[in-house]
C-alpha cells in the first residue's frame, strides 16, 4: 500500500460540510469523494429548490456503509495514521471537553517546566482528580513549544511530583498518553531521560492512590510507559502502543527499505491485539470513522470510561489495589517453562 | 590455527571477541595475544579497553570459584506475536541459541563474592545484543523476588541494546514488571547494586538499570536512553566527545562511580559490607 503520510496541500483537504475542513488520509480518499458528492447534491438542492431526498439518502447510506467497511478493516499502518491524524483531539481538547475545572500546575522543582507533559487538578464527572497528559500542541507555535509531545526528563519528574501530591491528598490519578516517545536529545540525556522514566515506573507501581491510564493516540515506547503504570490501562480504539515506532522498527530490522506498513503489522500494536494479551484492560470505542470525525463523541466515551472506572477503583482498599496492580504487570509476558509444563503466565 | 585478524571483516574490529590466537583492540588497534587478554579479565593490556563479555565469563570473573548456582534455567522464549521481519523470530532465536548455547539473554543465580552470598542476574550481550523480551523480564523479576524473600543482596549486570522489538509491547511491559518488583525489594529494605557494562541502552536503562541503590559502571561503557545514532539523526548535529559514556554520566550525576573490571569484586564486597544490617 502507499506509504505517504501527508499529501500536498492542494488535495489534502476535502470539503466536509460547510465550515470545517478535514485532513484526508490516503486510504480515506474514496470516502472524501463521496462526501464531496453529497455536499454538491445538497448545494444543488438548496440552489435549485429541487427535491433530491432519495438520491441524498442513497448517497448517505453508501457513505456510512463505506465508512463502516473502511474503519472496520483498518490495517495496522492505517491505524497508526489515524492515531496521528492532525485533527485527532489532543490532551488540551479533552481537558476542555471533559473537565469542569482544570488548574494547571507547572515545573518539576528541580530544573524546569516541560509543556510536553501537562498536569493539573481537575474535576471530572463529580470526581476530584490529578489529571496528567502528554500534549502535542495544536498550532505550529504550540507544537514547537511542546516538542510535538516528546517529553524531557523535567516532564516525567513534574508528573511524578504531581502524583505524589495526589497520593498525599487522596486524589486519584488519571493519565492520558499520546506521544511518539520521549525526546531523544543531548539535554534530555544529560538530565537523565532514562532515570526519570525508570523512577516513574517504580514509583507509580507503589503509589497509594488509584491510577487510570488511557492511551488516546500514540503509545510510543518508554516515553508512553513512563506515564502508564496503572490499576487500569485502556486505549482508544484506533490508538497504538508499542515498544518502538513502525518507522524505528523498519529502519533497524528491514534496513533501508521503506517497510513501515510491514513493521506496523509485525509489531501487533493495535487494540485488537493488545486487549487479548492483557496489555490493555479495555478498548474505548471511537465514533464511526475515528475520533477526528467527532471529537465530542470520543470525549464522551472517554469521560464515561473514566467516571465508571474511578467509581470502581475508589471502592478498593489501598492494599488490595496495590497487590492487584503488581499482579497485573507481573503476569505480562510469555515464556515456556519446561518444569512447570505450562507455556505462559498470561496468553498463549 | 594461527591467523592474523581479518581486517576485511568489520565485525572483527568492532564487536565481540573474534576467533583465533590474536586479536585487535577496537580502541587502540594494538595486536593482542588472546590469552593475555583473557588473563587480564578481557581488558586490553595496552589501553584498558573493556571488551564485551558473555554472561558466563562475567559470572566466572565475579563469583568465588564453584559457588555459582544457576536459577530458573529452564525458562525459554516463545514467539508470542509470531514476529516476522526478513527472518522469523523463531529462526532467529534458534540460531542465537545454537550460537551461544544459552536459551536467552540473561543468566540468573545465587553465588558468593569474596564470601558474601548474593543473588545475581547477568545479561548476555552475545545473545541478540542482550535485548529484553519476556524471558529476560521474567527471570530478572524472579531474581529480584528471590533476593527479597531470601533477604540477600542483589546484583544485576546490565549489558543490553534495550527492549526486544520481536516481542513488541510485551517487551515494553517487562520494564514495568521489573521496576515494580524492585519497588517491593526497596520497601523490604533490600540492597540492589546495578552494574552497567557496555552497552546499556533503551528500555533496560529506563527501568531496572537506573534504579539501583548503587549504580556503578565499567570505564567507557555506553549508557543511554536513546542511542547516539537516533539522537544525531533527530537533532542533525555532531555529538560531543565522550557523550553517553560512563564518565559522562558520572559527571552529570547519574553514577556513583566508574570502576575498573579488576576492582569489581572488592568494591561489590565493600558495598555489601556497608549495607549489612
Amino acid at each position: 500500500m502507499a506509504t505517504t503520510i501527508v499529501e500536498s496541500q492542494t488535495d489534502t483537504f476535502a470539503s466536509a460540510g460547510a465550515s470545517n475542513l478535514r485532513h484526508v488520509l490516503e486510504f480515506e480518499k474514496p470516502l472524501a469523494h463521496l462526501e464531496q458528492q453529497i455536499h454538491e447534491v445538497e448545494g444543488l438542492q438548496s440552489k435549485n429548490g429541487v427535491d433530491y431526498a432519495a438520491e441524498l439518502r442513497d448517497l448517505r447510506n453508501n457513505y456510512t456503509a463505506l465508512l463502516r467497511k473502511t474503519y472496520g478493516h483498518l490495517s495496522a499502518w492505517e491505524t497508526v495514521q489515524v492515531a496521528r491524524h492532525p485533527q485527532r483531539p489532543l490532551f488540551r481538547d479533552y481537558v476542555e471537553m471533559i473537565c469542569r475545572d482544570f488548574r494547571e500546575l507547572h515545573g518539576d522543582r528541580h530544573f524546569g517546566e516541560d509543556p510536553a507533559i501537562q498536569c493539573g487538578l481537575a474535576r471530572l464527572a463529580g470526581h476530584k482528580i490529578m489529571l496528567i497528559g502528554t500534549h502535542k500542541g495544536r498550532d505550529t507555535k504550540e507544537k514547537i513549544k511542546c516538542c510535538f509531545g516528546l517529553a524531557h526528563p523535567e516532564g516525567y519528574r513534574k508528573a511524578l511530583r504531581c502524583m505524589k501530591l495526589a497520593e498525599k491528598f487522596g486524589l486519584p490519578v488519571v493519565t492520558l498518553v499520546d506521544t511518539a516517545g520521549a525526546y531523544p536529545g543531548i539535554g534530555a540525556e544529560e538530565r537523565g531521560q532514562a532515570e526519570s522514566i525508570a523512577r516513574n515506573l517504580m514509583e507509580m507501581s507503589r503509589l497509594r492512590t488509584p491510577i487510570i491510564s488511557i492511551i488516546t493516540g500514540e503509545g510510543g515506547s518508554g516515553g508512553a510507559l513512563g506515564l502508564a503504570i496503572a490499576d487500569k490501562v485502556a486505549m482508544l480504539e484506533f490508538a497504538w502502543y508499542s515498544v518502538i515506532s513502525p518507522e524505528g522498527c523498519s529502519g533497524i530490522l528491514w534496513k533501508g527499505g521503506n517497510n513501515v506498513a510491514e513493521a506496523a503489522e509485525a509489531l501487533k500494536l493495535t487494540s485488537k491485539y493488545l486487549k487479548p494479551m492483557g496489555i490493555v484492560d479495555t478498548v474505548i470505542p471511537e465514533p464511526l470513522g475515528g475520533a477526528h470525525r467527532d471529537p465530542r463523541a470520543a470525549a464522551y466515551s472517554l469521560e464515561q470510561y473514566i467516571a465508571k472506572t474511578l467509581r470502581d477503583l475508589k471502592r478498593c482498599k489501598t492494599e488490595n489495589l496495590l497487590a492487584r496492580r503488581y499482579e497485573r504487570f507481573r503476569d505480562l509476558g510469555v515464556v515456556i517453562e519446561s518444569s512447570r509444563k505450562q507455556s505462559s503466565r498470561s496468553m498463549a | 590455527m594461527s591467523q592474523a585478524p581479518n581486517d576485511a571483516n568489520p565485525n572483527h574490529r568492532t564487536h565481540g571477541v573474534p576467533e583465533g590466537l590474536w586479536m585487535r583492540c577496537p580502541e587502540c588497534s594494538a595486536m593482542l595475544f588472546r590469552k593475555a587478554v583473557e588473563e587480564s579479565l578481557h581488558v586490553c593490556p595496552e589501553c584498558g579497553h573493556h571488551f564485551r563479555i558473555s554472561a558466563h565469563v562475567r559470572i566466572s570473573q565475579l563469583c568465588d570459584p564453584d559457588t555459582f548456582e544457576e536459577l530458573f534455567q529452564d525458562i525459554e522464549p516463545g514467539d508470542p506475536i509470531h514476529f516476522h521481519d526478513k527472518k522469523s523470530y523463531k529462526d532467529r532465536l534458534q540460531s542465537e541459541q545454537s550460537k551461544t548455547g544459552n536459551k536467552d539473554a540473561v543468566v540468573c543465580g545465587k553465588g558468593f563474592i569474596k564470601g558474601r552470598p548474593l543473588v545475581l542476574a547477568v545479561m548476555d550481550p552475545t545473545f541478540m545484543m542482550g535485548s529484553m523480551g519476556s524471558v529476560v523480564g521474567e527471570k530478572i523479576t524472579r531474581a529480584i523476588e528471590q533476593a527479597t524473600e531470601a533477604k540477600l543482596p542483589l546484583l544485576i549486570v546490565s549489558c543490553s541494546g534495550g527492549a526486544r522489538m520481536q516481542e513488541s509491547t510485551l517487551s515494553l511491559m517487562q520494564m514495568a514488571k521489573t521496576s515494580a518488583a524492585l519497588a517491593r525489594l526497596d520497601d523490604a529494605g533490600g540492597l540492589f547494586i546495578s552494574l552497567l557494562a557496555d552497552p546499556t541502552t533503551g528500555g533496560v536503562t529506563a527501568s531496572f538499570a537506573m534504579l539501583g541503590d548503587f549504580i556503578i559502571a565499567e570505564p567507557r561503557a555506553l549508557i543511554a536512553f536513546a542511542g547516539p545514532r537516533t539522537i544525531a539523526n533527530t537533532i542533525k548535529m555532531a555529538l560531543p566527545d565522550g557523550f553517553q559514556r560512563a564518565e559522562f554520566l558520572e559527571e552529570k550525576g547519574f553514577l556513583d562511580f566508574v570502576i575498573h573490571r579488576k576492582d569489581l569484586r572488592s568494591e561489590i564486597a565493600r558495598l555489601i559490607d556497608f549495607c549489612a544490617k
